[in-house]
């Protein structure tokens, strides 16, 4: 399930509540400015095995039709499913600028 | 109903009127009768709540604050060191502004370890955003329990409170208190409704955290909060009254003030001593008067400066030190009649430490010092500076 994003808000005098209360699910930003590497899916070397799914501390890997796919408005370029994926499918590249 | 109680007996009975749904207990000398009656009360059926037993006073405050974000009516107990080991959760729930009532045995901390009463525990966490009272006696004991909880939840102040009673001085000795039934309880305090706790219907995030931006704009709203307790307490003194029949008179108590020339300034139960004092004093001609703090967060600065306004010399008596300066209670009078323009010359009585007794004598020495003027800052029994040796 994706994190569901909105605008970031600036809060102004009035707005700001009198007690640390608030609506829940209020983020509004994306991770991805945390990655200097991201992960790149060889689609022909993925077997689908989910191991990258289930490692992915995250939860940014889904499999659509037996292949891995990353999100990358939440990946945080840790490495964890390029260092376990046991086909080789995964590599870490430098995140474009 | 007329009953022969401790200050620690009576303040768990107005806490049983004020009917919290959860208690969260960890004792600690001298207010551990307070959660101990509290259990019996639970036991017998006498008080419907949630009695839970944590392992420390961080947890007993942190399980308050949780049982509170839930929605509930909350009370925790407890005294210096316990009061210091459970500091950080203060500020929690002042900054999360959830209404908990907690009672503090005033006590000394340690080193040199010592159980008996002086203000050193609360008075070094006046600034974690909590509303203190001090009591003098039994009865006011038990009618700040229920007073608190009126307090503390009305939605403009939303700020928890600490009511402070002298450790044994006021926890263990015993006087005639008059226990009102529930039935008038309830006409006082109404159940607790809030909408700052956890609800299915609309989610909430709680006790976030807040950035350089907003963080200081939480921080003026829970000063002002702390600030609207000051018209709230008189109306609550008002309906108390009502219910009652016992009017109290707001954030300070003034004892023969009126004309007087000679004050002392002081909080808890030493006020008696004082007031008896004064009295002899009057009769030898001296224009001698009392004034007791009972509220010091938030101060009465405008009440204490009209109160003093006539004042030639007044002394502050506290149990307390702020090592390297003076004490804090005198920091903040001293402030309040300089901030009015008052030119009354202000002297600190620093006395009890660690139980010690204040006496009689003591009390005449102090209005004897300040006609014919003295050092600062004086230790009763020891001098100014230098006289320690």
């Amino acid at each position: 399930m994706r994190p569901y994003v909105r605008e970031k808000k600036i809060f102004s005098f009035d707005e700001v509540p009198e007690n640390t209360c608030f609506e829940a699910g209020y983020l509004t930003t994306v991770n991805s400015g945390w990655r200097s590497i991201r992960p790149v899916v060889d689609a022909a070397k993925c077997v689908g095995c989910e191991q990258c799914y289930l490692y992915c501390p995250d939860g940014v890997i889904s499999i659509n039709e037996k292949k891995a796919e990353i999100d990358y408005d939440f990946c945080k370029g840790c490495g964890v499913c390029a260092k376990i994926c046991r086909p080789g499918a995964i590599r870490m590249e430098a995140e474009p600028k | 109903m007329k009953k022969f109680l401790s200050g620690n007996e009576a303040f768990a009975e107005g806490i049983r009127l004020a009917r919290p749904q959860v208690v969260s207990a960890y004792p600690i000398t001298p207010q551990t009768v307070v959660v101990e009656k509290l259990s019996e009360m639970v036991e017998d059926g006498s008080l419907s709540s949630e009695f839970i037993h944590v392992e420390s006073e961080h947890s007993a405050l942190s399980c308050a604050i949780g049982a509170s974000a839930a929605g509930a009516r909350t009370f925790t107990a407890t005294s210096s060191q316990g009061l210091l080991y459970m500091a950080e959760c203060l500020y929690y729930a002042s900054g999360g502004r959830f209404p908990i009532v907690m009672m503090n045995a005033d006590r000394s901390v340690a080193l040199p370890w010592n159980i008996y009463g002086d203000q050193r525990d609360s008075l070094s966490q006046l600034d974690s955003g909590w509303i203190q009272a001090y009591a003098e006696n039994a009865q006011e004991a038990l009618d700040l329990a229920l007073m608190s909880y009126r307090i503390a939840e009305e939605r403009t102040v939303s700020t928890p409170f600490m009511v402070n009673l002298d450790g044994f001085v006021l926890t263990h000795t015993y006087e005639t208190v008059d226990i009102p039934s529930q039935e008038e309880a309830d006409r006082f305090l109404p159940s607790y409704e809030t909408d700052n706790c956890f609800d299915f219907d609309s989610p909430k995030n709680m006790a976030f955290s807040a950035g350089p931006e907003t963080n200081y704009i939480f921080k003026y709203k829970e000063h002002k909060g702390m600030l609207a307790a000051k018209p709230v307490i008189e109306k609550a003194e008002e309906e108390f009254a009502a219910v009652f029949g016992r009017k109290y008179p707001g954030l300070i108590e003034s004892y023969r003030t009126e004309d007087a020339d000679y004050v002392i300034v002081t909080l808890g139960s030493i006020a008696g001593l004082c007031r008896e004092t004064a009295d002899k004093l009057r009769e030898r001609g001296i224009r001698a008067g009392v004034l007791r703090l009972r509220y010091i967060r938030p101060f009465p600065n405008e009440e204490l400066a009209a109160a003093m306004a006539g004042v030639k010399a007044y002394a502050v008596l506290e149990k307390d030190i702020s090592f390297g300066n003076e004490g804090t209670v005198f920091t903040n009078v001293n402030s309040a009649l300089k901030k009015a323009g008052l030119t009354a010359k202000g002297y600190n009585f620093i006395g009890g430490l660690g139980g010690r007794n204040i006496s009689h004598a003591d009390i005449e020495d102090i209005f004897e010092k300040i006609q014919k003027g003295t050092e600062d800052v004086n230790f009763i029994g020891i001098g100014g500076l230098g006289d320690g040796k």
